[in-house]
Parts: structure tokens; C-alpha cells; sequence
């Protein structure tokens, strides 16, 4: 008997990174004019600085004439780097506009400069074809610089393959067993969910009713409401944009006044925002932030956000650095799937699908691990 | 995904040679290993100059979607490099050794407008840019000069597609282009790419620094062919190593010297780099500087040049006969 081959997604461990995609190079604060900083994005190095007139620049940190890396240069005049070897100069397009030794310039002289959008306080690349480079499909984080939202966030170096921690951000089941102290609940496993999807974006919701608020969420209502006691209304609804953001919707209401239905008014509502840069097929930059909706005001509860999830997050990347680990060391064992998975089944359609877009295989070729 | 410099040599099949104006012939090649190409880019092609294998650049004009068929186009040139007599040869089902599409011509998106200047077969590299920007709804004029209608390759397809964007000077119909004029006309943030004949090119280069316009917005490509002379046959003269060689007009000075067996530097074979650069002890000839790696200043006394693509023209006077001696350059090679 023969079985066909039905698959439509793989499960490939290591999942390849499409290139025609708006990846987050950094903050805003983190790329300046005072400095240049070197960063791998999508297996490509670049040089980030600011002109005279603070517009970001990513150019390819090589430079054109012996590959020396631009980062280590100087930034001179309205736009320029220097090569830190011989000197060449470069503009914001990458042209070279200064060769030693010569009165001429030699007109193939330039280095790649990516396109660069600056919105919701990150700088983003565009490291594919040029001409598709669309500001238009930049994801939505609107929350991240809205008057209606206040928050901050920080970002992991995170050891593993980029969309380990899309997986991670698409099924929450494990906060109950890797952040038990603080987010996790048995609930969390026990409520059902609901996935849909379309062509650039994977919807993941899931309501737990009339349940006791984990630690972290009790408190969250106390600041909105002194004194908060009793049953809460839990919600998550993580949605995903192509290729490696997820925004997720979480928060509590107190049970049973409407918040299901959508009067969120006596609850509170916050936003995890992930954006996931692959830098090498076994590390990522992993920028994150947590948004708020209500006591805007309130520095010390941005304070108090920021270092609580940066204490979750550091569950996750431990986590993820040793599930790196035990993925090159049982090189002759595959993934398997579960339920919980559907969201990251999802988002790994998406991902393949535009991989196959751009001629590239899925899977990154298997190598030597810690290449 | 970076731009490609590094050559990759594949077999391509010939699939349909066609006329397209008088003494341009577009080939269109099947390359056994496709890659989609982008505006700017050329192929190296391996020809065959009287036996003797070299290698030619041409412009790829336009490709199917993910260049499973790419098209280049070459204008017949038997008074200078013999490259193109052999391409003009080629028919359908032949063979042919080409690079899979290099990138030294690169068009910037996003620039906030453009100027595309293309003289004569210069237009094979320019075509692709405009209608690229097309296709992006960039700002772009298309300026296309030619000697003649009849010789002016793609004018109709490129008339139809641009419509009021392109502008044609066509010489024999008194439409001469005003360089001066075209130059003062351009925006200050605008981008100018030029492909085509040296004195077109040299006349922007000098129009453009004039304006004081940012150099690095101009933007050309040679290939080191075309000169401010045709090219004839001239002798160079290497007292020190014993040399004496003809160089053809079908070759380059570089080529006759490794010809020779003179043990040469060279690199980019195109008049940029500067590595050919040699010495000219004497000489009977006047120099036809081709690179655009010398400065006006440094090509004006004549005691060096790049061998790649500048040649030596005889400085006398034609004789009743008709004939002219042939010009004599001494020099020495590093």
C-alpha cells in the first residue's frame, strides 16, 4: 500500500526568512547621528546611522572597494560614512563620493542602500527587491505611538531561529507551564480557541470566563480599579502580520459585565507587541513592548509593566535557547504537531508561501549547527 | 538579495535573432541556469574574433519574468572591436557561453526624479530603467538621440509605451540635442543615467559639473567602446621588455600586449578601474582616452593612459594617396 504525500505545510525546523518583508532594524533612539550601529538583519550586516537632517540609513556594512565594514568608520559631512581602512567615502544611496589616489570617482563604486521607513518607533528595512518595497505593508503597531496607548518595551537577542518565537507567541498554552508565577493559569490550557487567517495576517482568540486573575492581571485591575476583588473575564487574541510581527490583545474585565461582547469598561486592556527580526538562521532580535490603554499617565506603571514582562520574556528565552540546543542535537528527529498549533501552522503557510514567492526553499539547508 | 558582480558562466541557446533598426540585431537567449534581471544589468559574452576567443559585454534590453528568455541587442560595428561581427553571425539553435546577469548600472528607487539619456545603441541599457520607473509611477523623462530614425533601435515600442515622456533627437531630422539646455533643465534632486556615445556622455559630464550639480547623482556606463576617433591599427613600442605589436582595430592595446605575451595588470577592462594604467615614453600619435578613470587634467599631457580601451590615432595629416602612417606610441608597463 502507498501513502500520498498530502502535506501542505512542513514543519521545517529551521525555517528560512523571506526577503521581500519590512523587517525592525531597531529603535528609533538606537540609530542616531552621533554614531553608527552595526546590525545583522536577515543574514545581512548593515551600517545604521542618520543624516545631518535625521533620516535612517541602512547601508550594506562592507565596504565596496576590500569589504572592510563601514560600521567601524566615521560618519562625516550631511550624509556620508567613511571606510575605516582607506577612506572611500559613501552618501545615504550608498555612491561612493570619495577615492583616494585618484581625481576621478570610478562610477561602479557604490554599496547597497536598503530602503527605510521609520514608524511606530522602530526603524524598518527592506532587504529583497527594491521596486516592491511598499510602505503600504508595513504591520500594523499603531499602539506603539498613539496618544490613546502608553507603554515601552525592550529587545531579547534571542538564541534561536526566528520563528521559534513566532510559535511561542502563537500558542499561549505555555504560559501555564513556563510563567506559572505570574500570567500562567490552568485555564489557559482548558480554554478553547479559535484561529482564522488571511493573506497576511493569522487571528488566534481565546476567552476563559469567570476565572480567578493570575497574579500579574489582579494587579493590573488594582491600578484601574483600588481594591479589585473577585472573578474576571480573560482575553487573548493574538494576531499575527506577516512576516514576524504578533500583536497580542490581552487583558481582564470583571466577569460576567460584557466584556466578551465588547464593552470592556470595566476591565483592563493591554498590548504585547512583538516584532521579530530573523539576524542568522539560529539567533533573532526579538523587540518587544507592553501598551496600556488606561492611567497613561502613570510612569511608574510603565515602569512596573516593563520589568514585569521583561521578567515573563526572560522564562520564554531561556525556553527558547534550550529548545535551540536540544533542535541541533537530535538532528535525525522531527517536529510533531499538536492542536495548540494551529495559529503557528498558520503563520508558517504564510511564511512558506512567500519563500516559494521568492524561489527559496522553506527549510533552511541543514548545517553544522551554531553556523 | 545583492546586486550580482560575480560572474557565473552557463550555456545559452540562441532562440530568435530579428533585425531592429539598421545594424542592430536583438538576440534572445535561452541561459540554462535563469535568474530574473533588473534594469542596468549586462552579460558577458565569450565571441569569437577570428578564431581567437574574447569576451564582450551587452546590455540585457528586457527579460521574460524570471529571465528564463532575456533579450541583449548589438549594433555592428566592423571598424571597431570584432566581438560584434561574430554576434551578428549567431542564428537560432546555436550555443553561447554568457554570465548569468552582472550588475554594475543599478538604478536607485526612490529617487524623487529621473532623467534617462540614451544615445544610439546606448538605449539597450536605458530601456529597462524606464520602463521600470513606469511601472512604479516614478517622475522620469526618457531622452533618446540617434543618427536616424532607421537607427534608432525600439523608438516605436518605446513611443508607444512612454508617450509624452520620451523625447526623440534624431540628427538627420535637425532635432540635435541642446546638452546644455537638457542639463539646465534638471531638477536638483533628480538622478541622470546616460548610456551612450563618449562625446554625448563627456559633454553631460562637464555640463553637470558646470551646474555644480551632487556628481553622484549622474550616473553612466561604458563598456570603453565608443571614442572620440574610429579606431584604426596603431603600433606600441616596449623598448625595455624588446615588444613591438600592431594593435588592431578590432582589439584592444591590453589585448595585443597579452597577445605578446606581456604579463599584464588589468581589472575591470572597461577604462574605470585604473590598473592598466601605462606609461607613454613617446609617441607619434594622438591619444583617444576612452576611461573615464583620468581626470580632463591627467588625460590633457599624454604621458600615461589605460590601455583596456584608450588607443592611439595617428596625429598626421592623410597624404594625397589616402593613406595615413600608422600611429607609434613608446611606452613602458609596470
Amino acid at each position: 500500500m502507498t501513502v500520498a504525500a498530502t502535506r501542505t505545510t512542513t514543519t521545517a525546523k529551521l525555517l528560512s526568512h523571506p526577503l521581500n518583508a519590512w523587517y525592525a532594524a531597531g529603535w528609533d533612539h538606537e540609530i542616531t547621528s552621533r554614531g553608527i550601529l552595526s546590525r545583522t538583519v536577515a543574514g545581512r550586516p548593515l551600517a545604521l546611522y542618520r543624516t545631518e537632517d535625521g533620516r535612517a540609513v541602512a547601508l550594506a556594512d562592507a565596504c565596496w572597494h576590500r569589504l572592510a565594514p563601514l560600521s567601524q568608520g566615521r560618519l562625516v559631512g550631511r550624509d556620508e560614512i567613511q571606510c575605516p581602512y582607506h577612506g572611500l567615502r559613501y552618501n545615504a544611496a550608498g555612491r561612493c563620493t570619495s577615492m583616494p589616489a585618484q581625481e576621478t570617482l570610478n562610477p561602479s563604486a557604490t554599496v547597497p542602500s536598503f530602503p527605510v521607513l521609520e514608524r511606530h518607533r522602530y526603524v524598518w528595512v527592506w532587504l529583497g527587491d527594491p521596486t516592491l518595497a511598499d510602505p503600504a505593508l508595513l504591520p500594523d503597531m499603531h499602539q506603539m505611538d498613539s496618544r490613546e496607548w502608553a507603554g515601552d518595551g525592550e529587545t531579547i537577542h534571542a538564541p534561536c531561529n526566528y520563528q521559534l518565537v513566532l510559535d511561542n507567541l502563537m500558542d499561549l498554552t505555555h504560559e501555564e507551564f513556563v510563567h506559572s508565577s505570574s500570567i500562567g493559569q490552568d485555564e489557559l490550557s482548558e480554554a478553547e480557541f479559535e484561529t482564522t487567517h488571511d493573506e497576511h495576517s493569522v487571528t488566534v482568540t481565546r476567552w476563559m470566563r469567570n476565572i480567578d486573575a493570575p497574579p500579574f492581571w489582579r494587579k493590573n485591575m488594582r491600578d484601574k480599579f483600588p481594591g479589585f476583588e473577585g472573578k474576571v473575564d480573560r482575553w487573548q487574541i493574538i494576531h499575527y502580520y506577516f512576516p514576524s510581527t504578533i500583536c497580542i490583545d490581552v487583558g481582564v474585565a470583571e466577569a460576567g459585565t460584557g466584556a466578551p461582547e465588547g464593552d470592556r469598561s470595566r476591565g483592563v486592556n493591554g498590548y504585547v507587541m512583538n516584532t521579530i527580526t530573523p539576524e542568522t538562521d539560529r539567533s533573532c532580535h526579538y523587540f518587544w513592548a507592553f501598551m496600556r490603554n488606561y492611567r497613561l499617565e502613570s510612569q511608574l506603571i510603565t515602569t512596573q509593566l516593563r520589568n514585569g514582562v521583561h521578567g515573563v520574556f526572560g522564562e520564554d528565552e531561556a525556553m527558547l535557547q534550550a529548545q535551540q540546543a536540544a533542535i541541533d542535537a537530535n538532528p535525525d528527529h522531527e517536529f510533531y504537531n499538536l492542536n495548540i498549533d494551529m495559529g503557528g501552522m498558520w503563520v508558517r503557510r504564510l511564511l512558506e508561501r512567500a519563500l516559494e514567492a521568492e524561489g527559496r526553499p522553506a527549510a533552511v539547508p541543514s548545517a553544522a549547527p551554531g553556523a | 538579495m545583492a546586486d550580482s558582480h560575480h560572474p557565473v558562466w552557463q550555456n545559452a541557446v540562441v532562440v530568435a535573432v530579428e533585425d531592429v533598426a539598421a545594424g542592430i540585431r536583438r538576440i534572445v537567449l535561452r541561459p540554462e541556469l535563469p535568474r530574473p534581471t533588473r534594469p542596468g544589468e549586462h552579460v558577458d559574452v565569450r565571441v569569437l574574433i577570428d578564431g581567437a576567443p574574447a569576451v564582450r559585454s551587452y546590455s540585457v534590453v528586457d527579460g521574460t519574468h524570471g529571465g528564463g528568455q532575456l533579450a541583449i541587442s548589438v549594433f555592428r560595428t566592423p571598424a571597431s572591436r570584432g566581438g560584434s561581427v561574430f554576434m551578428h553571425s549567431l542564428e537560432p539553435g546555436q550555443l553561447l557561453e554568457i554570465t548569468q546577469p552582472l550588475q554594475n548600472f543599478p538604478l536607485r528607487v526612490g529617487a524623487p526624479s529621473y532623467v534617462l539619456l540614451a544615445g544610439g545603441i546606448g538605449i539597450t541599457a536605458i530601456a529597462g530603467m524606464a520602463a521600470l520607473l513606469r511601472r512604479l509611477g516614478a517622475e522620469y523623462r526618457l531622452v533618446y538621440v540617434g543618427r536616424s530614425r532607421a537607427a534608432m533601435a525600439y523608438l516605436d515600442e518605446l513611443s508607444a509605451l512612454h508617450g509624452d515622456r520620451l523625447r526623440a533627437h534624431v540628427d538627420d531630422e535637425g532635432g540635435a540635442l541642446d546638452v546644455q539646455a537638457l542639463v539646465d533643465g534638471v531638477a536638483q534632486d533628480a538622478e541622470l543615467y546616460m548610456c551612450g556615445p563618449i562625446r554625448l556622455m563627456d559633454a553631460v559630464r562637464r555640463a553637470w559639473a558646470e551646474r555644480g550639480l551632487d556628481r553622484t547623482g549622474l550616473r553612466y556606463e561604458t563598456f570603453g567602446n565608443s571614442g572620440w576617433f574610429e579606431a584604426e591599427p596603431f603600433v606600441v613600442r616596449i623598448p625595455r621588455l624588446g615588444v613591438e605589436a600592431v594593435v588592431g582595430s578590432d582589439e584592444s592595446m591590453l589585448e595585443a600586449l597579452e597577445r605578446e605575451g606581456v604579463d599584464m595588470m588589468s581589472d575591470c577592462r572597461k577604462g574605470e578601474c585604473g590598473l592598466c594604467q601605462v606609461k607613454i615614453l613617446d609617441r607619434d600619435a594622438r591619444i583617444d582616452h576612452r576611461d573615464v578613470f583620468y581626470s580632463d587634467r591627467q588625460k590633457e599631457p599624454g604621458t600615461a593612459m589605460c590601455c583596456c580601451v584608450s588607443r592611439a590615432v595617428s596625429a598626421a595629416p592623410t597624404t594625397t594617396s589616402g593613406a595615413r602612417p600608422r600611429a607609434v606610441l613608446t611606452i613602458d608597463v609596470p
